[in-house]
């Protein structure tokens, strides 16, 4: 608690063009999904949205540059930052839940084991296995799944080995090695871009040679929810990471005062370690 | 009932050093319209969403007049079934996510600050954007109903696969809708803790918030909790609807009632959403007009948080007669169960406050009182279906329907009501006028009680929920509830007229409007002034909780 005098911002357009661009994004998208056309719209939203964001942030930025940010200040965005990562692991832990909640429970069922085994009645034939290549109904399930120790295992040595060089750079920052800084970020970026593309790589196979599908019965489903949404929170991850990276190139942060730095570096870590999770879930087990 | 209002002891305007009224070198706002879409006055933004709230509990209340009109006599009058199953969902729809939680956030927005003493928000400018992506969210939402095919018909908990293979094609957009609504939730619950946090007044101890702001800090807890859950669940429908996944099939090794299990995990502590703050409300008024602390202020903490944490850990007691193992029947009966216990010890330290309590019965404490008596029989209603066989009986009937209204309008909203009677003289400076509120009271009272409660007995004896047509013997007691559901409807009409009359004129209020009031907002002038707080106040906790 500061003893002097708050800081209270001045009005902003962001909010407001910014919900003007999440609802026109929603309305686009909506009507791609139903009625087939409206990519235009969903496009200008997004657009509207990366701008809106990219526009606030700059104010924020600015603001935080002149100085007009006290103590108090940096730990309302830190609570802000730290809550909302909370959210997003909230967001994953729903996914993980379906998983298993699916493995241990619902295909048991269909299997006829347990209390619940009526549930067998319905497909007399079907047998419980995971990965689901043989669903019970009507659906095509996949061909077959990865090896983990192939394409899974490089990724999660290049996720975890990007947490480490983050780590190096965010030291080096703190000492006021600028060189230091650059290059480890740097090499946390690429390390971020190989992994997107890598995981790219796989979804090709994923659907050309192994028939795992989004529509490949529940075992395609999961796979691509919780790999999907992972990819797209990495994909973020290193867009923060490239625009940090620009700052520190343009010596926006000090040894003292990098908020903005720790917070990639939080994102990153978190999208780190749910790949973790998804590395022995999805993949080992 | 007391006939006039308190005495106004002449209360000193401002206590400690710059209490608020300070014309610092603020630029002024711009005017107009533009005014109220880029401020970042949390004062202005808690009106902002106590207005939109007020508006969809309107159109959330139409709804719900169009399925009592339509229930009003046995047989198909008014609507079509397609379209009755639109409404029951909307009506839920819009008072859960529309009406009930934004009028907790504007209520938050407006009294966090000034109770802890704070100049604004931590974070005003994502404080606007939580505020305007409700409109944006509602309107899409409600132009469901003019697309091809109708808008949401199943049902406010949208159980899959009602949701998803037999949907209309509007889905999508309610899908789209919910995800904006929840985005505006999360972040104005990560404001609201930032804000509890992190700008208290100097010397103010988390065990000396007002209750209010500790309900709301546990709330914006759960919110970020859970909220994300619903985007997961929405998302897997989404996927299911337009991608052909399998998570709610189980022809392809999914299960529907997954959905329900997910669903349900966000849906019960969003139950404490909507009432925790209530509890905080009703934990200012009563001691004020009782005039004594408030009894047991530590248990009325450690009791909220019991309750949040035990609300992570009940949600199949939703889908008891869905077909669960045993060993989850019990599970989350006993759980539910024990929910009975910290919220008894809520309403013993509610009663025990009144106890020996100089009492004077304003509007405020009106619907408090009303509030700790409903709210309790809506408690009790939801101990019998706590209890796993017995819910078997009561499960999707009127009884369910009357126990969650008896927690929802005469606990929930009637505690909004009350905080905005007990605030309104802040706000605007004015009291509302006495005897239209009090008509306002009794007219609630009595509509409310006449509408939900013949339908516990139409429950017990069987009329299923969701049903446009019943059969003849639950005729008269739809007969009382239709009736008393447009008494409660145009009784409401009278709260705005209130409203406006008082924020136009009426009679002034000090900076203490209640003669027992406590809490620092007390402190600041009444109407309070746009920038209050400007520099911190100094906090004393003389006075023990």
């Amino acid at each position: 608690m500061s003893g002097g005098s708050y800081y209270v911002p001045a009005t902003s357009k962001w909010p407001i063009l910014g919900s003007l661009a999440v609802g026109t994004m929603m309305v686009g998208t909506g009507s791609v999904l139903v009625h087939g056309r409206g990519t235009l719209v969903m496009g200008l939203g997004l657009v509207g949205v990366l701008a809106v964001m990219a526009l606030w942030f700059r104010d924020v930025i600015k603001e935080s540059r002149q100085g007009l940010y006290d103590a108090q200040m940096d730990r309302s965005f830190r609570q802000g930052m730290g809550w909302f990562i909370f959210s997003e692991v909230m967001f994953f832990a729903a996914f993980f839940g379906a998983l298993f909640y699916v493995r241990t429970f619902a295909l048991p069922w269909l299997d006829g084991e347990g209390a619940k085994g009526v549930a067998a009645l319905l497909w007399p034939d079907f047998t419980a296995s995971w990965p689901l290549l043989d669903p019970p109904g009507d659906v095509a399930g996949p061909v077959e799944t990865f090896s983990p120790w192939q394409l899974p295992l490089v990724n999660t040595l290049i996720l975890v080995g990007s947490s480490i060089t983050l780590t190096v750079a965010h030291e080096g920052l703190k000492e006021g090695y600028r060189a230091t800084t650059r290059n480890w970020l740097f090499v946390t970026l690429l390390l971020g871009i190989s992994f997107i593309i890598i995981q790219g790589v796989e979804y090709y196979e994923a659907y050309h040679h192994y028939g795992i599908t989004l529509q490949a019965g529940i075992y395609g489903a999961t796979f691509f929810l919780l790999t999907g949404f992972h990819g797209a929170h990495v994909i973020i991850g290193a867009t923060i990471l490239a625009i940090i990276f620009i700052r520190v190139l343009r010596g926006h942060f000090a040894a003292e005062n990098h908020f903005g730095f720790e917070a990639a570096c939080w994102y990153w870590h978190f999208v780190d370690v749910v790949w973790i999770g998804l590395f022995l879930f999805v993949y080992v087990f | 009932m007391a006939p006039k209002l308190p005495p106004h002891h002449p209360v000193e305007q401002s206590t400690s050093t710059a209490a608020g009224g300070q014309a610092a070198e603020h630029p002024a706002p711009p005017r107009g319209l533009m005014r109220w879409l880029l401020t970042t006055n949390h004062k202005e933004i808690g009106s902002l969403y106590l207005i939109f709230s007020l508006t969809m509990f309107f159109i959330g209340g139409i709804f719900a007049l169009v399925v009592r009109a339509e229930l009003f006599q046995p047989g198909l009058q008014l609507v079509n079934p397609e379209f009755f199953n639109q409404m029951t969902t909307m009506h839920g729809l819009i008072m859960v996510f529309g009406a009930i939680m934004p009028a907790f956030v504007g209520l938050a927005n407006w009294m966090v600050p000034l109770q802890i003493g704070a100049p604004d928000m931590a974070l005003p400018r994502l404080n606007n954007f939580s505020f305007w992506l409700l409109p944006v969210a509602f309107t899409l939402l409600l132009s469901t109903l003019l697309m091809p095919g109708g808008g949401p018909d199943f049902g406010w908990t949208f159980y899959a696969p009602l949701s998803t293979t037999y949907a209309p094609p509007s889905t999508t957009f309610f899908i789209l809708s919910m995800h904006i609504a929840g985005i505006s939730s999360i972040l104005g619950a990560i404001n609201i803790i930032a804000t509890i946090l992190n700008l208290r007044a100097p010397g103010m101890r988390l065990m000396d918030m007002p209750l209010f702001v500790w309900t709301w800090l546990i709330t914006a807890f759960l919110l970020i909790a859970v909220m994300p859950v619903l985007a997961g669940v929405i998302t897997m429908m989404l996927l299911d609807i337009n991608f052909g996944t399998s998570f709610f099939n189980a022809a392809g090794g999914g299960d529907p009632v997954l959905f329900q299990h997910l669903f349900w995990f966000f849906g019960h502590p969003e139950v404490y959403i909507m009432i925790l703050p209530a509890f905080g409300i009703v934990s200012a008024i009563i001691p004020t007009f009782s005039r004594k602390p408030l009894f047991g202020y530590a248990s009325m903490v450690y009791a909220t948080a019991s309750i949040a944490v035990l609300s992570f850990l009940v949600w199949a007691h939703h889908m008891f007669t869905v077909g669960l193992p045993l060993v989850a029947e019990l599970f989350f009966m006993y759980t539910t169960m024990l929910i009975a216990v910290p919220t008894g010890v809520k309403v013993f330290n509610w009663i025990s406050t009144m106890f020996r309590g100089s009492i004077s019965f304003e509007p405020p404490m009106l619907f408090s009182l009303a509030f700790v008596v409903q709210f309790t029989i809506g408690g009790f209603s939801g101990l019998m279906l706590a209890i796993s066989p017995a819910d078997f009986q009561y499960h999707d009937t009127y009884f369910v329907v009357a126990h969650f209204h008896y927690v929802l309008v005469p606990g929930a909203l009637f505690a909004i009501l009350a905080g905005v009677y007990y605030w309104l003289p802040k706000w605007t400076g004015h009291y509302p006028h006495l005897k239209l509120s009090q008509w306002h009271f009794w007219l609630s009272v009595i509509g409310v009680n006449l509408t939900f409660f013949p339908m516990h007995f139409s429950g017990l004896a069987g009329m299923p929920r969701r049903i446009p047509d019943y059969a003849l013997q639950f005729a008269d007691f739809n007969l009382a509830s239709s009736l008393g559901a447009f008494l409660f409807g145009a009784s409401q009409l009278l709260f705005v007229w209130l409203v406006v009359k008082c924020v136009r004129g009426g009679e002034k209020a000090p900076a203490r409007a209640w003669e027992g009031a406590e809490d620092l907002e007390w402190s600041v002038p009444s109407p309070a002034p746009l920038h209050t707080f400007e520099h911190p106040p100094t906090f004393r906790p003389d006075t023990p909780h």
